[in-house]
């Protein structure tokens, strides 16, 4: 964020500053300092048989897609990670974010662009050259050595001294809460304990930048909440530039310094958790972080009173009877509830307006009963909610 | 109203009847269908073997040249301490082993051309290209090495304008035509092994600082060990036990040579004491290869 006089800062920075407390590691690194990662322009292509694979699994999934025989898994990105941060790459599968990641690890070359790590470019450096480690998907444990030589896996390869390993090995499973493993096989262990396991193998070996390709995807939900708070833990601790592939919205959302979404091998947008949620840069990441509300074309004009599209956010949007009055700096409008969706701790409900748009409205059930809720479905309503909330998309 | 939810009673019919009493029967069923198979393997596949296993404690006479059916154990007596067994015996384990190490050498490269790196197209032509010599007649495939190997063969045929000459029907052309006869069993399992692995484990091999050969030897090789001790079970034994090979390439003798000489009119007990030699000898094998894991390979 650039340092800019009082007078003429913008109102949105202040909110965006408070909600979220520590500074972004991005901006605590002075100009001198090259960032952790750096891509500059960075294309990948699928081409021959394995385009043809790439291209049969990527477009089941509705992702990107080129010519018969080329797949363009990732499209021209630039992208510059501070030292020390938690960095996701967030998108839908088949949206590029796991390609980039390979390409930072070495597993993939880019057919296009170049890659640095602390500003020397490695774009073609082997895996085996380049100080990364990567916490895989399945994790990749070798199911043939102990939970001891699986982590004592990196440093027996650069050849550390016994017992500095065994101290080293020690330590990471201590980290990661599972001192005492040591002889078992990653056979005996559970799914959570051989993700941590995962996590020690490449930490013990102190990279510069760790790699996570979805590593929590496989866990349940209990787990995978425990692990990303452990995860970030970890990382604060360690201090290590984490880089992190999901396409679970929340997970970037509350673990990241910085995220960038990802969408048919382009960046869409990249920013603080808060920046990205509060505004999107575009309809996508409206509609892939949190839940859309697009209010575009005629429904805009008559409900917002503008030009342009529009988005709000469910939370902030309150629903009463259609005679209640609305505020003169709020917005509102008139609608039936088509669909309620009981969620537990909150409601969702699906508005269809008068106007023309639908919007989904969250509420938490404060002293509401499900009965209630339910109850709601087919009744006329006003919704109402702060003009600062729509946000203009693109624009 | 339909009967499907109600148990049978008397007024269903009678293979109605039938099928919800064997229902409640899950053993009988089984036997049913085990029977035929059972019956097969017992009476003509253990019995056989049990025949010869009896058969090697009997004598034959010198003079009548009957057998005689009193327990002894001449016949093993003889194999352990006649110079001819024992060189014999020394020579086809020493073979199967020469066999066995070549076939697995060769075939692991292909192996992981195959699993690793070739599109699933050329995938699917090698491993019908490789299964083709198996759909082949066994005697003519050998016949033709014979011709091969000939000291007029063709092989000598090629070589002799270099001023070499090749093996010719010594055990160094039979070591070459046992390993050309068995590869395809070596290369199918270690194939089947080789595409078990999972991709990821390379890939964090290399991640952690692991070159080529680093990771062949700490992650590819133990991981396709039981896959080797698979395929090594076929490579060893055929070689232990064939004969064809041996009477048409050499004229050196193999235990399969010594039993089926001795196996006609000579002495049948003595054969099949013989016979118990390969047979004692891959129940070792067997037992070595499960602690290495190759029955979860097969």
């Amino acid at each position: 964020m650039p340092i800019l006089g009082s007078g003429r800062r913008d109102p949105h920075e202040e909110r965006v500053a408070t909600l979220t407390p520590q500074a972004r590691p991005s901006d605590r690194a002075d100009a001198a300092s090259p960032p952790a990662v750096e891509l500059r322009h960075v294309v990948k292509r699928f081409e021959g048989d394995v385009g043809r694979r790439v291209a049969r699994s990527v477009d089941a999934a509705g992702g990107a897609r080129g010519a018969a025989d080329a797949v363009v898994a990732v499209a021209g990105i630039d992208l510059e990670i501070g030292d020390g941060e938690f960095f996701s790459m967030l998108g839908p599968s088949g949206s590029g974010k796991t390609t980039t990641l390979r390409m930072i690890a070495g597993f993939e070359q880019p057919s296009e662009g170049r890659i640095l790590l602390h500003g020397e470019d490695v774009t073609e450096r082997p895996p085996f050259d380049r100080d990364v480690n990567t916490v895989f998907q399945d994790y990749a444990l070798f199911p043939h050595m102990t939970v001891g030589d699986n982590v004592a896996y990196g440093l027996m390869i650069r050849k550390v001294p016994k017992p500095e390993r065994e101290r080293r090995v020690g330590d990471a499973l201590a980290m990661v809460r599972l001192s005492g493993y040591e002889r078992r096989k990653p056979g005996q262990l559970s799914g959570g304990q051989r993700q941590r396991v995962a996590l020690a193998r490449a930490l013990v070996n102190r990279p510069s930048v760790l790699l996570l390709d979805e590593p929590l995807g496989a866990l349940d939900l209990k787990l995978r909440e425990e692990m990303q708070i452990e995860l970030k833990a970890i990382q604060q601790e360690v201090g290590i530039t984490f880089i992190y592939v999901t396409h679970d919205q929340e997970e970037a959302l509350t673990m990241s310094d910085r995220l960038a979404v990802f969408s048919q091998g382009r960046i869409e947008q990249v920013g603080s958790p808060a920046e990205v949620y509060e505004r999107p840069a575009t309809p996508f990441v409206a509609g892939f972080v949190g839940t859309s509300n697009l209010l575009g074309g005629a429904v805009a004009e008559t409900i917002v009173g503008r030009a342009g599209t529009f988005t709000v956010r469910p939370e902030k949007i309150r629903m009463g009877e259609p005679d209640a009055p609305a505020g003169d700096d709020e917005s509102s409008a008139l609608g039936v509830v088509r669909t309620v969706v009981y969620l537990g701790p909150d409601t969702r409900y699906i508005v269809a307006l008068d106007a023309g748009a639908e919007l989904v409205v969250t509420e938490q059930n404060l002293s509401t009963s499900s009965m209630e809720a339910l109850a709601a479905q087919g009744r006329r309503v006003r919704l109402t909610w702060k003009r600062q909330h729509n946000f203009a998309i693109g624009g | 109203m339909t009967t499907r939810a109600t148990p049978a009673t008397r007024s269903d019919p009678p293979l109605r009847r039938l099928a919800a009493w064997l229902h409640e029967r899950p053993r009988l069923r089984l036997a049913a269908l085990l029977a035929a198979p059972v019956a097969w393997l017992v009476l003509l596949y253990l019995g056989s073997l049990v025949v010869l296993f009896l058969n090697s404690f009997w004598l034959r006479d010198e003079f009548t040249g009957l057998v005689s059916r009193t327990f002894s154990l001449d016949n093993f007596v003889e194999i352990l301490t006649g110079p001819l067994y024992r060189t014999v015996l020394l020579r086809t384990a020493g073979m199967a082993i020469a066999v066995t190490l070549t076939t697995g050498v060769l075939a692991f490269p292909i192996a992981y051309y195959m699993a690793r790196v070739a599109s699933p197209r050329t995938r699917g032509f090698l491993v019908v290209a490789v299964l083709m010599p198996l759909w082949a007649s066994y005697l003519v495939k050998a016949y033709s090495w014979r011709l091969i190997l000939a000291n007029d063969g063709l092989l000598n045929w090629l070589l002799g304008p270099l001023g070499l000459r090749g093996p010719g029907q010594s055990e160094i052309g039979l070591w070459l035509v046992f390993t050309y006869l068995w590869l395809p069993y070596m290369i199918l399992p270690l194939y089947a092994g080789l595409e078990r692995i999972p991709h990821s484990l390379l890939e964090a091999s290399a991640d952690l600082g692991g070159r080529s050969w680093v990771t062949f030897r700490r992650v590819i090789f133990p991981l396709v060990i039981p896959a080797l001790a698979a395929g090594s079970i076929f490579t060893f034994s055929l070689t232990l036990g064939d004969y064809v090979a041996p009477s048409l390439i050499t004229t050196t003798q193999f235990i399969g040579n010594l039993i089926y000489t001795n196996f006609g009119a000579p002495d049948l007990p003595l054969a099949a004491a013989l016979s118990l030699v390969p047979l004692l000898v891959m129940l070792l094998y067997l037992a070595l290869a499960r602690r290495l894991g190759a029955f979860e390979s097969l």
